[in-house]
């Protein structure tokens, strides 16, 4: 073990310098850095020591796996929080609340709910008839090989994507935040999150995630208390001030574009409250709801939780912990989202990032005094800090669920055929999370830029429709077998992956081409329309898939005014440095000061012009010699077949239809035989696995 | 645990067992059911019923905001609904069904 300590401190000490030397840019001033450099240090020290102090009692599987089966149900809970309030939620929904208003805060409850699901019909069953991973559950009354394998090849497809949407957005996030590159972020994510899972096991992975649970709680609470106070924590107070705020009116004017032309300041900002701003189809909204609500009982890093905790009654606990922690979190959101809409404004959270993931940091800034002040760098520096520990606490966990699906499932059950001794397994275990890890690594590097939201929606939707089927007719059906498994886990999974690559998720070159030929040549003038009757005619496969012959219900349309017509991003530039020209000379002749004020604000406002058209003229060419060429996405499609970003309101029903049709088909006597000692053993706990450390 | 030689149909065709059976799978799928209709009238009412979701209930806080974070407080009443049942009633049902099997009543 020594020699195993003093490598993970080298590689800690080398991660330290990395970020050090190669900080530059980002949204934190250079004569601040340190004190992020030092946040940041005393945070991945307070973690090291966590996983110093774990690796000194994790030598057997079940403490590698399974934390020796001592984790009481309320560090669990807490554990299952700092697992799944990863950077996209922590980050991500604040700022669409910040763009969006209401629509943001939606995405919210999905995700809370979810837990509903793994509370009443996953949580104790598993933790009652689980050994490690999602595979021994299906293994119990099955084919042990078959089921292991397909259990494992899905644990690691869901992991993969979702631990790639992680680390894509946790590299732009530490770049936007403190300038550091993209690659040594992704880097320093894997070799963190590699000494915690190698050296420490889910011992270490589970205080990581407490450990960054409780400080992102902390810092929320923090934030919103500072937020809310001016208005003596009343909720219809607080949000009379949103609705009036000027930045919200012209945030929600900018979304509705002509339809606010009739609009007052306040109805803009009551709109601001309302459902629509940026979930536009409801289909896809259920569908996605759907996904989520499924398919987080379905992801090996939350199932594998539960192998920790010593009983089925501490299982239950830690669920209840989590859905307190979860709901609390999110409900904070609304304040952190509409906070820092109020505070910050929409247009600079968006300029910073466009999808409004740096909102929450952004308002820590502003309440600490803003960019200039010392408090308000210490507050980003922190909320940095922890979005970091956020990433890279998801990350370990979805590592621990893969290498223990290779290592459990794979290695020692199908190959060895279960028989491994104990030291045989814990390096097999090993080996595998530091092969993941640095495939993790490499794929993060590779994946660089790619919009990671379909992933995020990929890993839910497989989830959903491949591993949720298959544990829970495993769990609560009798005739529920081998061959259905396989096929409801090759069929979920493959459709839903399937019909992402087809869907509005992927990148069609032919609609980007024409976007970027808009911004470089302006858009031509549109005439005046008459008013158009409302379209009824649409069936439910048209608002899916892209049919022939479908025609797509609409609302009645209001009559449209002539429309200018925009010029190309050269002649905007050639105008607006003419503008910018002629103020910076006449500025010297003025002597009056209000006239002078006046003149440098629009000289300040033109050279931001200047500085956003440039920008939009470099990606819109930037995107031209991309897609050079190119007319079809990566399927051959010019715009996409299957009209949903999520597959679930699909997938999930297709998986679970193949779980019961091949079962009925292939009746297997085995199977049901060990239905009684499967269905006593989920229901009392009897022979359960017990604790073997404490 | 030394219950190498359970005979578990005999536990499942136990009247103790088949009560706790019958218990649970009502009370869970109940909740279920419940839970999952109750959230997709979020979706479904934002999508479809935007008047009523816009009506201003308290200042100008409307009642799509307060259906929303009433999802939230129906959530967290399911688990402590569930937890306090399942303390309650399932945990003494499933350790007396224990009992009997290690004291040899249940063979």
């Amino acid at each position: 073990m020594s020699k195993n300590h003093i490598n993970f401190f080298l590689a800690a000490i080398a991660l330290l310098g990395c970020t050090a030397a190669y900080a530059a840019g980002g949204a934190v001033a250079d004569e601040f850095k340190w004190m992020t450099f030092a946040v940041f240090g005393v945070i991945i020290a307070i973690t090291m020591a966590i996983t110093f102090w774990a690796a000194r009692s994790t030598h057997t599987t079940s403490e590698f796996y399974a934390a020796g089966r001592s984790v009481s149900g309320i560090q669990n809970g807490w554990a299952i929080a700092g697992d799944y309030l990863s950077a996209a939620s922590f980050l991500g929904i604040a700022g669409l609340i910040s763009l969006y208003g209401y629509d943001g805060f939606m995405y919210s409850v999905g995700w809370l709910v979810a837990y509903i699901t793994v509370l009443l019909v996953i949580a104790e069953p598993c933790r009652n008839i689980g050994k490690y991973t999602m595979g021994d559950i299906l293994a119990f009354r099955n084919d042990p090989k078959k089921t292991k394998t397909v259990a494992a090849l899905s644990t690691i497809t869901v992991s993969t994507f979702y631990l790639t949407a992680q680390m894509v957005g946790g590299g732009v996030l530490i770049k936007t935040l403190i300038g550091i590159d993209y690659e040594i972020s992704v880097i320093g994510v894997g070799i963190l999150m590699l000494a915690y899972v190698v050296f420490g096991g889910m011992k270490a992975t589970t205080w990581v995630q407490i450990t960054k649970a409780v400080l992102l709680v902390t810092a929320s609470i923090i934030l919103v208390a500072m937020v809310w106070a001016p208005y003596g924590f009343s909720l219809p107070g607080y949000l009379q001030a949103v609705v009036g705020d000027s930045d919200v009116q012209k945030q929600v004017a900018k979304l509705l574009g002509d339809k606010a032309a009739n609009m007052t300041p306040e109805e803009l900002g009551q709109r601001f409250l309302e459902p629509g701003l940026f979930l536009k189809n409801p289909i896809d909204q259920i569908s996605l709801g759907l996904a989520l609500v499924l398919g987080t009982a379905g992801m090996p890093h939350i199932l594998m939780r539960f192998f920790t905790v010593p009983t089925a009654q501490a299982a239950r606990t830690s669920v209840i912990w989590a859905m307190g922690i979860i709901g609390g979190f999110y409900v904070l959101t609304l304040f952190l989202g509409t906070g820092a809409a109020m505070l910050v404004g929409p247009d600079k959270i968006a300029s910073i990032d466009a999808g409004g993931n740096m909102a929450g940091p952004l308002l820590a800034q502003f309440l600490g005094g803003g960019e200039q002040s010392y408090l308000g760098n210490f507050m980003l520096a922190f909320v940095a800090a922890v979005a970091f520990a956020t990433i890279v606490a998801v990350v370990a966990g979805l590592v621990l669920a893969s290498a223990s699906a290779m290592a459990h499932d794979i290695y020692v059950g199908v190959i060895r055929g279960d028989h491994a001794t104990p030291k045989e397994q814990v390096v097999a275990a090993r080996v595998a999370s530091v092969i993941v890890g640095v495939i993790a690594i490499i794929v993060g590097i590779m994946a660089k830029g790619q919009n990671v939201a379909h992933l995020v929606a990929l890993a839910f939707a497989v989830a959903a429709s491949s591993n949720l089927p298959a544990v829970f007719l495993t769990l609560y059906w009798k005739k529920c077998n081998t061959n259905g498994i396989i096929a409801g886990m090759v069929v979920g999974t493959l459709t839903a992956i399937g019909l992402v690559m087809v869907s509005p998720n992927m990148t069609y070159p032919k609609a980007v081409i024409a976007s970027a030929n808009k911004v470089l040549n302006g858009e031509p003038a549109v005439p005046a329309k008459e008013a158009q009757p409302a379209v009824e005619r649409s069936s439910f496969m048209c608002e899916l898939f892209a049919l022939e012959g479908c025609v797509t219900a609409k609302p009645a349309q209001p009559a449209t005014p002539e429309k200018a017509a925009k010029p190309g991003a050269a002649e905007k530039l050639a105008k607006l440095n003419e503008k910018a020209t002629a103020l910076e000379t006449s500025l010297p002749t003025i002597a009056d000061v209000v006239a002078k004020a006046t003149a440098e604000a629009d000289l300040a406002k033109v050279k931001k012009d200047i500085a956003a058209t440039e920008k939009a003229k470099a990606k819109a060419e930037a995107d031209l010699a991309k897609f050079e060429g190119q007319t079809t996405s990566i399927m051959g499609l010019e715009k996409p077949f299957f009209l949903l970003k999520n597959p679930g309101l699909i997938s999930i029903p297709l998986g679970f239809l193949m779980v019961i049709l091949f079962s009925l088909f292939t009746r297997d006597k085995r199977a049901e035989e060990m239905w009684d000692e499967l269905y006593v053993r989920q229901n009392t706990g009897i022979n359960a696995e017990a604790a073997t450390a404490h | 645990m030394s219950n190498s030689n359970v005979n578990w149909a005999a536990i499942d065709a136990n009247p103790k067992f088949q009560a706790l059976h019958r218990k649970k799978t009502f009370f869970l799928w109940g909740l279920m059911v419940f839970s999952i209709i109750y959230y997709f009238l979020l979706p479904i009412g934002a999508a479809y019923y935007k008047e009523l979701f816009n009506t201003k209930v308290w200042g100008v806080v409307n009642f799509g905001l307060l259906f929303a974070l009433s999802e939230f407080v129906v959530a967290w009443a399911i688990a402590f609904v569930y937890s306090k049942k399942a303390n309650a009633q399932f945990d003494a049902m499933a350790q007396e069904i224990i009992n009997d099997v290690n004291s040899g009543r249940i063979k």
